[in-house]
Parts: C-alpha cells; structure tokens; sequence
C-alpha cells in the first residue's frame, strides 16, 4: 500500500471507533463524569476538608491529577479491549483481515481510538474539576506527553487482553482485578510518604504509581518519584507490549485459525 | 499463463492432530466462473479462508494473480473480495459505513468510497436501506450487503462462500444475475456451493473437495459428459398415477404427478416418442431434471468414500 493509501487506511480505523464510542456516549462518556462528579464531592469536598493539605496543597488539588489519570488509564484500556473483542465475537474483525491493511496499521489504529476516547474522558474530568477547585499547571509539556503516552500505554493493553480474550468474562477480568487496585495504589488518593517504609517500597513496582505522580508533577509540580524516571518506565512499557501485540497479530493469536 | 488463482500442494494441520487439507491443487484462470464443490467439512472454506488470510496453512503456496501471499501478500489481497458463509459485519453499524469503512481499508478516500458504495448498493437493491443499521436487514438483505462491501474497492477476483445459503428463490436468481453480470465484465468468481443447481447454472469450471483432497477438477462439460443417464420430466395431457409400461426406459411419476423418464446416453429420444405414442400418451412439455450435477457429485463423493476405506482395510 502506498502510504496514502496506509493514512486513509489508519484513518478509517480511527473515525470507526470515534463513530463506535460517541454513538453510545451514555456507556462510554457519560459513566466516568458522573463517577469522578462523585469522587469530586465525596473525596474531595466533603471528606478532603477534613484531611487538610497533602504534599502543600489542599486535598482536592491533590487528588485531581490522580483522578483525572485514573479515567483516561480506565477509558483507554475499556474502549479497545470491548472495541476489539465485540469485532472479534462478531467477527466483523475479518473485514480487516482481508484486506490490505498491515498489522501495525491495525495496532495504531485501535490505540489510537483509544487514545480518542481516553483524552476525551480526561478533557471531561478536567473541565469538571474546575467546578470544584482551581487548577494551575505548573509543567504544560509534561502534562500533555504524560497524558498522552498514558492513554497509549493502556490502549495497547487492551488491545493484548482483547486478543486474548475467548469470553466476555475475559475483557472484565484485567480491568476488575488488576487496573482498578493497581490505580487505587498507585497513589490516586494520598501520597506514598504516607505509607511505613516497606509499603513504601512495595509502592515503587506498581507502574500506575509513576504515571499519576508524572501527570500530577505536571500540573502541581509535586510528585512522589522523579517524574523523568517517570516518563522512561513509561516509554519502556509502551515498547514491550506494542512488540507483543505485534506478535500476537503476527501470528494471528485468537483471530485466525 | 498468470491464473486468477493458483493454489499448489495446500495443507492444513489443526493443533489437534486433524489434517483439513491433504495436498490441494488447484488453477482457476482469469475471467472464470468457476466452483468449489464438497460435502460438509471437505475443506471448501478451509481453502477459501487460506487464500482470503483468515486461515494459517500448515505448507503449500498460494498465488493471487501471480501475487504469492506469503511475499507479496498486500498485493495479493488488493485483488481479492470475499463473501464469507456467515455474517460477518457490525450488527451496530449502518450498511453505509459498514461499505466506505470496508473501501477505506483499501486506501480509498471517504469521497470515492462512497461513489463507489452507492454504485454497489444500488446494483444490489440496498441503496433505500444504506441508513439502516445492519441488523435490521433481512437475511437475503444481509448477505447482498456483503457482496456489496466485497465488491466496493473493484477486486479482479470474488470469492462466495455459500452466498444464497438461506436465500429464497426469487433473490436467488436474482444474485445468479448479477453474478453474471459482474463474470461478464472481467471479474473472476469462485463459488461454494450446496445448491448444485446452482454451480450447473452458473459455473464454466468445477473442482470437487472431499475430504481434503481434490477429487475432481475439470470443465462442467466434460464432467456432465460423464453423466450416462439423463432424466426427462414430461407434462403429460392426462394425469398418470402408475408409470407406463415404455419397452427399454425406467420411468416414474413424481410428486407433480409429471412422468420422469430416464435415457440412457446413446439411447436417442426418438426411441422414447415412439413409445410414448404407442401407449397413448401425449406430451405436452418436456424438460431435463436440473439435478445432474448433483447425481454425478453424489456418485464421485461415494466414490471417494469407497476408494479411503478400501485403502484403509488394505492397511489395516
């Protein structure tokens, strides 16, 4: 394919999951609003006034970042692991199979409409924090590479868990059991100074840790890790699953007999 | 001479242990209406799902206009649309996108992909349903949106598998005709089929698959040539409840209350008329019994039948 035709080609998969994601916004968009609207008022208003400040901003600032990071990981990841598993289960996934498309055009496509829908819901969450306290950058470049290679990082491991899946039971598992105590960890609600030296420690495997202290160091210019170190596991992770699920696609694990 | 398709010593080994294909070869030349023809589990969609890239092979080599796909795989597949045997598209998605999203993969920009929709849809009676969501599609409906999206980036070579399974008469024909149609006009077609009607009306050239092996691969001429007894249904001015006595023909009533006589080859007609003539009968239409393809199909596959387990008797 010429790469005019690769563009069209990356192009056409990118407009099809926008099209998927905001035609059913009340799954897609609506459910995080309300969820952080939540976490805002419950977290932030009424029980963060009695926790006072954290890392020298009040309770709200402090958890805005982590809650902000904490929808695109989530939005990322479930709208290419349920975008590409339905296509799998329906088999519509044939329709690019046959055609000229090569794997990694497939693989950017998808992440891409992840990333879509993730830095949609991030757009969202953020505007509605605003309602709520004010919101300083203090880093612009490293919130939005941050952000950015978040989103990507969590589309690719969508992409793999859908590749995987046989069942819908399979598309739930990770994200139930996996990203959401993994998130809740990583330092969304309160910053690991807080925790006896062991936790600490045990703290610093958890790779969602960097990405909301990253993300948070770009917008209140405190972080729990060197946000650079931060930025390197993130690139790092970014590599070793986009090469697996090359492979996967490669092989045709899950999509071709 | 570059075939349309040109398929050598194709196997497929599942992981557990079942060999689909056995060595297939196979030639189809451009500008053929050509048909695969099996019994369940054969190895018909096997093959096909090999050429289309839904299947891995196990060994063999596979040529799309002289694109192998193993090295020019992008190329290969430029050439080729195919029709699966089931539904296969977005149950969510408009018949429209399901179309321009199919040409976009293609490299197709949005403007042309959907000159190129409407030109199909059209043709294909679905142009007033293009807003609809695909699952509000009927079942003959759904099966014409695949040949459209199929169709929508103009392949040299269409691939059908099974694609009037389920349709009624009528559509079917209907298909038939623009299937034709699209034959005429240089695409090259290979059809699955159980209609075997349906391959004697429409095919020039027939490969028969039987347990994953090529049995038969030749004109449909030559293979209906084979045939040595031919079967006449006659309209006769009076109804028959037992067949007549004809000296040297085997006759029966069927369920039309119409005679069915069979001709052994060579035997000539007039020999027939005679002796309807002599019974009194006369006969007011006459037809051939449009199932001759399928008497030798059943004759070649119990052939094939017979010949493995002699095979494995002399093994054992």
């Amino acid at each position: 394919m010429t790469a005019q035709a690769l563009w069209t080609a990356f192009c056409t998969i990118v407009l099809r999951e926008v099209r998927r994601f905001t035609r059913i916004w009340p799954q897609t968009l609506l459910p995080p609003a309300v969820t952080m609207t939540l976490y805002f008022i419950i977290f932030g208003n009424l029980i963060g006034s009695r926790i006072g400040e954290m890392g020298g901003f009040d309770y709200m600032q402090f958890i805005v970042p982590g809650l902000i990071m904490m929808a695109v990981i989530t939005s990322s990841y479930a709208n290419v692991v349920s975008s590409f598993f339905s296509m799998k289960f329906q088999r519509s996934i044939e329709e690019l199979l046959v055609s000229p498309v090569p794997n990694w055009t497939i693989l950017t496509g998808y992440v891409a409409g992840g990333m879509a829908r993730g830095l949609s819901i991030g757009l969202i969450v953020t505007l509605l924090s605003l309602a709520f306290t004010r919101l300083s950058v203090h880093n612009l470049p490293m919130v939005v590479i941050t952000v950015f290679l978040t989103s990507a990082l969590f589309s690719l491991g969508g992409f793999i868990n859908a590749m995987l899946a046989t069942k819908f039971d399979d598309i739930s598992i990770v994200p139930t059991f996996v990203l959401t105590p993994l998130t809740y960890l990583g330092g969304v609600f309160y910053s690991i100074d807080m925790l006896p030296s062991f936790w600490q420690g045990a703290s610093m495997i958890n790779p969602i840790l960097y990405m909301v202290n990253g993300f948070r160091f770009g917008i209140l210019g405190v972080s729990d890790v060197n946000p650079f170190v931060s930025l390197g596991m993130i690139v790092i992770f970014i590599v070793l699953l986009a090469a697996i699920a090359l492979r996967m696609l490669a092989r045709g694990k899950g999509i071709r007999h | 001479m570059t075939y349309a398709l040109e398929i050598e010593g194709l196997v497929k080994n599942y992981s557990d242990g079942f060999q689909a294909l056995k060595g297939i070869d196979l030639q189809v030349r451009k500008g053929d209406f050509f048909a695969l023809l099996g019994p369940n589990g054969a190895g018909k969609s096997t093959t096909l799902g090999i050429v289309s890239s839904l299947v891995n092979k196990s060994g063999g080599r596979v040529r799309v206009f002289g694109h192998d796909i193993d090295s020019e795989l992008s190329k290969a597949k430029v050439n080729l649309g195919v029709v699966p045997q089931e539904f296969n598209f977005n149950q969510f998605e408009k018949v429209i996108d399901i179309v321009t999203t199919q040409a976009g993969y293609y490299g197709i920009p949005l403007k042309q992909a959907k000159v190129s929709a409407e030109k199909y849809l059209k043709k294909l009676g679905l142009w007033d349903k293009r807003d609809t969501p695909s699952r509000m599609l009927s079942g003959g409906m759904k099966r014409r949106l695949m040949i459209a999206r199929a169709l929508v980036h103009e392949p040299r070579l269409l691939i059908l598998d099974e694609p009037t399974a389920g349709v009624d008469i009528e559509l079917r024909r209907s298909m038939w005709q623009f299937l034709e149609e699209m034959n005429r006009q240089g695409t090259t077609i290979i059809l699955t089929t159980h209609y075997l009607e349906e391959a004697e009306a429409l095919c020039r050239n027939i490969a028969i698959i039987d347990q994953g092996k090529i049995i038969r691969h030749t004109s449909k001429r030559e293979l209906l040539q084979q045939l040595s007894v031919e079967t006449f249904v006659l309209d006769t001015d009076r109804g028959l409840d037992t067949p007549p006595k004809l000296s040297g023909f085997h006759c029966t009533i069927n369920d039309d209350g119409a005679l069915e006589v069979d001709v052994v080859k060579g035997q000539g007609l007039n020999a027939l008329f005679i002796e309807l003539e002599n019974n009194g009968i006369k006969v007011m239409s006459m037809r051939t019994k449009a199932n001759r393809l399928e008497e030798l199909f059943v004759r070649m596959v119990e052939d094939n039948a017979r010949d493995d387990s002699t095979q494995a008797e002399v093994t054992a």
